[in-house]
């Protein structure tokens, strides 16, 4: 009996540190987009389930139904339209085509395992003849998982390099009144510039430059995150100049009474309270990035998404159409997930302004 | 030479009877100095030759390890050949000469593979052929005869040029094929195509049809657009306007030139110089392929078709390819006609480089001014030994021979690098071609630059 009496308020304490954890969590479900997971877990926890309903229809619901609303008006309004490649494909050929490319996937990957047996067959013989075995890797295409990899593997890589200019310009520009004179005419004019036109100029500058490419860093790879950091910078240059134009007056002139070298200015003061707008560039930067691959990979034929699209527009098969649309899909939901990465890295990062 | 289907026929069940008796031997495999290639193709059925080598595993056979990359158009494939990016690739007859002799981008490149014959066809748009028809003589079943002759097209290019229409035609490359068989059959016809000169590469100096540059796959959706009112490409690019009743096919190149040279297999001369071993395992694989593609008269063109179809190839729908790859060709929807011929791969020695065919496009190319200056008879014959390499192409069918996979008929040992004069008949505008007189031959054309002439402007 006394042990019931003992438990009952740590049962309690227990429910509430349940829902103080679920609490905590939903910031990061929101931003993650998964914030209809919230309700959903409160009930289970034992909240009134009333009221986490009219949260789930808000949350859940509605968006659900928009998404239905425009798959019917898609599946009705499609076979209406005939192209030369015949009628517009409804959600259902797009299914059907994801299906396929999943398919092609296995196929391949069952092609280069064959590929890899051959292999090691003739590697015995030329060990039991005494020679040297050779190990080549598979000459396949790659698969449209792979392209998807290559094209997040660019992306990455571009936005890294357009990262490391951007920010330190950034904050240079931000606190020096000179230099921000000397390089806003530039950002002015370099900014609207679409990547078709730095393709051509980046191609022959890295032709030249890097004439023996690594393996791990083929010349295409390199060409196209190069575009990427050409247009996908200037967001991030722009925000972190604002952001650490506009640092509290306040808390710089602590750093001077306190005699801070300028290194120590910028990593205690200035970034800290720059970071939010920093993040704010850096979503806008990955996001025009991301659009701005495709493009770059469609018209220099390098391997990704960009060149998926182009090829499937150039077969011009009964299936290309559906292909495509499941292209456009697939990059449409990736580019939502990258920006939902940046947004939970920009809530792990900074600082709410009430702290 | 006179070989005959039959005779072709009778000796490739020979070479399968023998062959089926003859287990091919385990041959030594060649020492290749490279053996991770990559290629580039464009998206036509006559890189038919690189698919088979892939995925009949003849490449890997050799010991190679390709990549097949399709590429944009033909300038980015030729140029990425040449810079090395690509190791060798699917190329027109015209670039390795044109590239040679610097008319372009210049530099050395060399062919020790042949692709195929025939395989193009010219298409105009639906309005043009509606205009076409009654200039038509109309056979007993009401199909207008064939081969159709470009006079009838020639009324429909004044009607426009009465009313100030520019006639527009698309052709894949200013040294491809397409464009000189174009320009030969309008030549035909009375049409002039327009002259090339140094200072202008636009090729329209007084041309009454405008020739331009399309790629082979953008060729329908350019006509559909109205851009263009016709084309000369490869398949399925003919066959696709059929189907998607845009434009109406008039004629294919085997009517304009009985088993004209199509596609060879290009690499820079550097490439052959240090890899002498790799050429020939590569020239092997191909030949084994071409072999492949045409055995047991055209027995294996369905799974061929199969292949092509794939996205990583062609990828265009396997009915479209099929088409013309089993021997039927459609012009108008619903007039099919048996065109056996027209995508040709090992018949007739079709893989042979020969030199003749080389000369051809060196004719051509200075018939329409792409080459300047008048050039002499010997010219013609070192260009064409410069860039075509036989005795490789030899070389590798030998060991094929031995190795027991193709049989000895099947290759021209003892020729001297030419063929035996084309005659009259097989030509449409009924012109004879002598490769070994270059000279006499372009004098005997109608429209184009002879002897000394030269284009002003």
């Amino acid at each position: 009996m006394a042990n019931a009496t003992d438990t009952a308020p740590i049962a309690l304490s227990g429910r509430e540190k349940v829902f103080s954890v679920i609490s905590k969590a939903s910031g990061w479900l929101d931003a993650l987009g998964f914030s209809w997971l919230v309700p959903i877990l409160r009930m289970i926890a034992g909240d009134s389930p009333r009221a986490q309903l009219a949260e789930l229809k808000r949350v859940l619901l509605v968006p659900l139904l928009g998404i239905l609303a425009f798959l019917l008006a898609w599946g009705v309004l499609a076979p209406k339209v005939e192209t030369s490649l015949g009628a517009v494909p409804g959600p259902v050929e797009v299914w059907e085509q994801a299906g396929n490319l999943w398919d092609d996937h296995t196929r391949e990957r069952e092609k280069a395992a064959a590929f890899y047996e051959r292999q090691d067959q003739r590697n015995e013989k030329l060990v039991a003849a005494g020679k040297e075995p050779k190990f080549r890797t598979y000459t396949g295409k790659p698969t449209y998982l792979d392209q998807i990899v290559t094209s997040l593997l660019t992306v990455g890589l571009g936005f890294g390099i357009a990262t490391l200019i951007a920010v330190p310009l950034g904050i240079g520009s931000g606190l020096s009144k000179t230099f921000n004179g000397a390089i806003n005419p530039l950002i002015q004019i370099f900014k609207p510039v679409s990547p078709l036109a730095w393709l051509p100029i980046v191609t022959m500058i890295i032709s030249a430059t890097y004439a023996t490419p690594y393996d791990w860093m083929p010349k295409s790879l390199l060409i196209s995150a190069v575009t990427v950091t050409l247009c996908s910078m200037w967001p991030t240059l722009i925000n972190t100049a604002l952001g650490v134009a506009s640092v509290d007056k306040d808390l710089m002139n602590v750093g001077r009474v306190l005699q801070l070298p300028t290194s120590r200015t910028i990593t205690r003061v200035v970034l800290p309270s720059a970071l939010p707008l920093i993040f704010t560039g850096l979503r806008l930067s990955l996001g025009v990035g991301w659009m701005v691959l495709i493009a770059a990979e469609m018209l220099a034929q390098n391997p990704g998404l960009g060149k998926f699209v182009w090829d499937e527009f150039q077969n011009g098969s009964s299936q290309s159409l559906a292909k495509i649309m499941v292209a456009v899909l697939t990059i449409g939901i990736i580019g939502f997930m990258l920006d939902r990465l940046m947004f939970a890295l920009q809530r792990a990062f900074t600082f709410s302004a009430n702290r | 030479m006179n070989f005959t289907r039959r005779t072709a026929l009778a000796l490739s069940t020979l070479a399968l009877a023998s062959a089926s008796m003859l287990t091919p031997g385990q041959a030594e495999m060649l020492d290749v100095e490279k053996d991770e290639l990559k290629f580039g193709f464009i998206k036509l059925t006559d890189m038919a030759p690189l698919a088979i080598a892939y995925e009949k595993g003849y490449f890997e056979d050799e010991g190679l390890f390709v990549t097949l990359e399709p590429q944009a158009n033909w300038k980015v494939l030729l140029d990425r050949v040449i810079t090395g990016e690509l190791d060798g690739a699917h190329m027109l007859a015209g670039q390795p000469l044109a590239a040679t002799i610097g008319f372009g981008t210049k530099a050395h490149i060399v062919t020790p593979f042949s692709m195929d014959l025939n395989g193009n066809g010219i298409t105009v748009s639906n309005e043009v052929w509606e205009l076409m028809k009654p200039h038509l003589e109309k056979g007993p079943d009401g199909k207008p005869v064939h081969p159709i002759k470009a006079d009838a097209l020639k009324k429909v290019v004044d009607g426009f040029k009465a009313q100030g229409r520019p006639f527009n035609m698309g052709m894949v490359f200013p040294v491809s094929t397409h464009n000189y068989e174009l320009r030969y059959w309008l030549a035909s016809g009375g049409i002039h195509p327009g002259y090339y000169s140094p200072s202008d590469v636009s090729g329209q100096i007084g041309a009454d049809a405008l020739l331009s540059v399309t790629p082979p796959p953008q060729m329908p959706a350019t006509l559909e657009a109205g851009t263009i009112d016709g084309y000369c490409v490869g398949e399925p690019w003919n066959q696709a306007a059929v189907f998607k009743g845009i434009g109406v096919p008039v004629i294919t190149d085997y009517e304009i030139w009985k088993n004209n040279p199509e596609k060879v297999f290009g690499l820079t001369k550097e490439f052959t110089e240090e890899n002498p071993n790799t050429t020939l395992a590569l020239t092997k694989a191909l030949i084994r392929a071409a072999k492949w593609l045409d055995e047991n008269d055209n027995a294996n063109r369905a799974e061929a078709v199969e292949i092509l179809a794939r996205s990583e190839y062609v990828g265009a729908d396997a009915e479209v390819i099929a088409n013309s790859m089993t021997g039927t060709f459609e012009y108008e929807k619903g007039d099919k006609r048996a065109v056996p011929d027209f995508n040709v791969f090992y018949r007739y020695y079709a893989t042979y480089p020969y030199y003749s065919d080389a000369v051809w496009y060196l004719t051509q190319m200075r018939r329409w001014g792409q080459i300047p200056e008048a050039k002499s008879d010997e010219w013609f014959h070192e260009t064409a030994k410069s860039v075509y390499l036989p005795d490789i192409y030899l070389k590798a069918a030998r060991m094929l021979v031995d190795e027991g996979h193709v049989a000895e008929a099947d290759f021209p040992w003892d020729t001297d690098g030419y063929r035996a004069p084309t005659p009259a008949a097989d030509i449409i505008d009924g012109i004879a071609y002598d490769g070994k007189a270059p000279n006499d031959y372009l004098d005997s054309l109608t429209i184009g630059l002879k002897g000394e002439e030269v284009v002003g402007g």
